[in-house]
């Protein structure tokens, strides 16, 4: 019968099938790899990663996906059996979370004595690699074009002026959209930032749930993008990527960051409890603190080094800032309001 | 002799039930077994959500799920069915480019194709429940057409004839005669569309913004972002009942309603006005579905303030972006892919034997895949596949696997109809006139469901190509897709990075029609005339 022809059709099918995914398969894992667990907005130079390998003897393989908080939440879900053996990219915003969640074991790396006194002392479950700073980013040439000053404080924001010309990203949903919100915290206090976010509403203000639809999509200042709102939460160090990846060389970055009101992540590493291969973990986080690897953050990720003395690269020091004077809360303020601070967020802004 | 050839059908009956159970046991029961124990089983007790399932923001999301899948669904099927109707009964030139072209939506990251809705919608619109039912009915145009299509190619044309000799109009021939005829094969697209529109993701999230959320959304959102698992794994549950309730109504339906039996390709030239109708279906419908990919190949092409080809030939270039050169993510598409679809066959043809003959729980089980939450899923996987031989966690062969369950449902709803549709006149038929039963399988029944394995293959293939929310879960850094490159590089800054995303968009579009023409040409050139 036709099942009989079609039931051949299937077993062909299963023998490729077979054949594929036992290809796919080859190369098992050994304990000569090193697993590491992190963000989506990991990246690291082939030549570093290299380097790595070389020196240590062992295979770096990368898992990523979701942003800080939802590589969190993937650690915590299997703590003590845990996807790899090092995670990178917890923030402070979910620091005290991960500390908590009996997710990471101590360790305490040689390199510490490195690093910047601003982050040379962290909890012992976790190991500085890299800060950014979140602030307000502005498309130059609307502004040049219509002879507007672009605005210079968080304040600006809710003048007439600035009407219906700024994009954020929602707290709830993504880590940008919760640094602005802190900054404003950290700006007018708690309950204040309250009145300054119904201010923000008033005057237009643009919510999307992510990044990428903010920068990428909304935002006028991005090249290539069919944005029409010249002002958007993003990166101190956007404008230097606007450089690096422009299609064309760039005399001047086509976007600015506003100094004022910029909040700074430190981004850490930790050694997962339950690691198959814990030494290497260590050999990971010490690498990551190198002089070589923290050379090379800047480019690969858009973050500055937490490493005294590295040299940044010429873009960064030609069209990104280091915010002098960023805002910071304590992690432990953030994790104890962070939940209560979002939900009333979202009614007065969203609802 | 006789009764062994009987035993070895009952065998033969047998084997195809049991490897989709067990399948979909391992690699879909087992998993989110595990996630939804852990979220609703509290020191070894259920735990059981009542206060989950009855909060009015339960309702208010379940509501908004509920009715725009079934607005959505209702709207494709107005779309699409005029173009079912020109390319499945007419032959013209080109009509196999058009069928290919059709697909390339469908495969379309949600992500890229959210891109191109923000940048064609009028200010009011992109950010708006319209924007969220357009963007459903561009998806899933090519599902209707393709399932639909490949039933009413095989409608026997005399029936029409027949209607108009005893003087029906052409507009009750068409309510009268056509409808009922294909009622198996709406009900199947049907509720596919439903399902896809009741489980969508990336639309909801990005064109509908943070005020639209359905169960999907907001399962996502409760399980990865606020990791509270008890709400996931109970919202988890009500859409998965949703998604069963809504399969069993619809192989209701399918079952109840009969249908035309299938002779083949009954396809013609147009003659007449009819020529008009078909070139008015064809290039309507194609100008509309090709505005957001022709926006895409715009961008593809725009390097600065000119154009060029630059950003296809940086695709050769290492980046920072990925951890390969980003030809790789072809290549591993297309492996993956080729798995994936292989996989889904192997499982998908047994199983759609099964189905036909009668076995409606593997149906219904065989839709849920579709229904579960990728975000469930992937915790699920992380939890389950975590030792030998199933260690699966950082293996690059979870993601064909992966792919495989969600490309299942499209291989069974694509041969099921055509199955319970084949004629036993036929074969009966044939043998009176001395065919021998290998004759008859390869001479009468291959032909007439080639084209439904052709549109079978080419679904899964399309299916596994395009798929984003699993794969995202599971593939590793240094294996990407094609659709994850894409949100690699719309995640960065910088005008290479999206330019790289929307060449890749472009590339991912020709794949996909490329694969859809090869499969279709493959399979039905060798149809006996």
């Amino acid at each position: 019968m036709s099942r009989c022809v079609l039931l051949r059709c299937a077993a062909a099918a299963a023998v490729v099938a077979a054949t594929l995914v036992a290809a796919a398969c080859g190369g098992d894992d050994t304990p000569t790899d090193v697993v590491l667990v992190t963000h989506d907005s990991f990246a690291v130079s082939k030549a570093v990663e290299q380097a790595f390998e070389r020196e240590s003897g062992l295979t770096l393989r990368i898992l990523q996906g979701g942003d800080a908080n939802e590589v969190l939440n993937r650690s915590l879900l299997t703590a003590g059996d845990p996807q790899g053996d090092v995670v990178f990219g917890i923030d402070d915003s979910v620091l005290s979370r991960a500390v908590g969640g009996d997710l990471l074991e101590e360790y305490r790396s040689p390199e510490l004595s490195t690093v910047e006194p601003d982050f040379a002392n962290p909890d012992p479950h976790v190991t500085p690699i890299d800060h950014g700073e979140v602030c307000l980013n502005v498309d130059r040439r609307w502004f040049a074009s219509r002879h507007v000053p672009p605005p210079k404080t968080l304040a600006d924001l809710i003048l007439d002026r600035y009407r219906n010309l700024l994009v954020v990203e929602n707290p709830a949903t993504s880590s940008p959209g919760l640094a602005f919100l802190l900054a404003t915290v950290a700006t007018y206090g708690d309950p204040g930032w309250q009145t300054y976010w119904r201010g923000l509403r008033a005057n237009g203000v643009r919510v999307v749930d992510g990044w990428e639809e903010a920068y990428t999509q909304q935002f006028s200042g991005a090249s290539g993008s069919p944005g029409k709102r010249p002002i958007v939460v993003s990166y101190a160090s956007s404008p230097a990527a606007e450089v690096i990846f422009a299609s064309k060389p760039l005399a001047t970055a086509p976007t600015a960051a506003v100094e004022e009101g910029c909040y700074r992540q430190v981004e850490y590493a930790g050694v997962l409890r339950g690691a198959h291969n814990e030494d290497g973990a260590r050999k990971l986080i010490d690498f990551m603190l190198s002089e070589r690897f923290q050379a090379d953050v800047p480019g690969s990720m858009f973050v500055y080094p937490v490493r005294a003395g590295v040299p940044l690269p010429e873009a960064f020091v030609k069209h990104a800032i280091v915010p002098r004077d960023p805002l910071q809360l304590p992690a432990a303020q953030v994790d104890a309001n962070r939940d209560r601070w979002v939900a009333r967020w979202t009614e007065i802004v969203v609802r | 002799m006789d009764r062994d050839r009987r035993a070895l059908s009952a065998a033969g009956r047998a084997a195809t039930v049991v490897l989709p159970v067990a399948f979909l046991a391992v690699f879909f029961a087992w998993p989110l077994g595990a996630i939804l124990g852990r979220g609703l089983v509290v020191d070894g007790r259920p735990d059981v959500p009542f206060d989950v399932l009855t909060a009015s923001t339960t309702r208010d999301v379940a509501w908004f799920t509920l009715w725009q899948a079934a607005v959505s669904t209702v709207l494709t099927l107005i779309a699409a069915l005029p173009l079912a109707w020109a390319l499945s009964r007419f032959r013209f030139p080109g009509r196999s480019l058009v069928e290919a072209l059709v697909l390339v939506p469908f495969v379309l990251p949600t992500v890229v194709v959210a891109t191109a809705f923000v940048a064609l919608l009028p200010d009011g619109v992109e950010r708006s429940v319209w924007a969220i039912l357009l963007a459903h009915v561009f998806f899933n145009v090519a599902v209707v057409v393709r399932i639909v299509g490949a039933f009413w190619a095989g409608l026997d044309q005399r029936l029409w004839d027949a209607a108009a000799t005893l003087g029906a109009s052409p507009a009750d021939r068409q309510l009268r005669v056509t409808v009922p005829l294909l009622a198996p094969a709406l009900a199947s697209a049907a509720s596919i569309v439903f399902l896809f529109c009741f489980t969508s993701f990336g639309v909801i999230l990005i064109l509908g913004g943070p005020r639209y959320s359905t169960l999907e959304t907001e399962i996502y959102n409760q399980a990865a972002r606020l990791f509270d698992l008890r709400t996931a794994a109970a919202l988890g549950l009500l859409q998965l009942a949703a998604v069963a309730a809504a399969v069993l109504v619809s192989g209701r339906l399918e079952r109840r309603l009969g249908g035309g039996r299938r002779r083949g390709d009954a396809a013609r030239r147009p003659v007449g006005g009819e020529r008009i109708a078909v070139a008015v279906v064809v290039l309507g419908s194609l100008g509309l579905l090709a505005l957001p990919p022709v926006a895409l190949v715009l961008r593809s092409l725009q390097v600065g303030a000119g154009y060029g080809l630059d950003h296809f030939s940086a695709l050769a270039h290492e980046t920072p972006a990925l951890f390969v050169a980003p030809w790789h993510a072809i290549f591993n598409s297309l492996l993956f892919s080729t798995a994936a679809t292989a996989i889904a066959l192997a499982v998908g043809i047994p199983a759609a034997v099964a189905v036909a003959s009668g076995r409606r729980g593997l149906d219904v089980a065989l839709m849920l895949p579709l229904g579960a939450s990728a975000a469930l899923l992937g915790f699920g996987f992380l939890l389950a596949f975590d030792d030998p031989p199933l260690d699966l966690r950082s293996s690059p062969a979870i993601v064909p696997l992966a792919q495989a369950l969600v490309a299942l449902p499209f291989v069974v709803r694509s041969l099921v109809p055509a199955l319970r549709a084949l004629d036993v006149r036929l074969r009966e038929a044939a043998a009176i006139l001395g065919a021998s039963p290998a004759q008859v399988r390869r001479e009468v029944e291959l032909p007439l469901l080639a084209r439904p394995l052709a549109v079978a293959a080419g679904l899964a293939f399309a299916v596994s190509l395009g798929e984003f929310g699993a794969t995202i879960f599971v593939v590793r850094a240094d294996w990407p897709t094609v659709p994850v490159a894409i949100f690699r590089f719309l995640g960065r800054p910088g005008e290479a990075n999206s330019g790289a995303a929307m060449a890749l968009c472009v590339v991912l579009m020709a794949l996909v029609a490329a694969v859809a023409l090869l499969s279709e040409r493959a399979l039905v050139r060798r149809r006996p005339r």
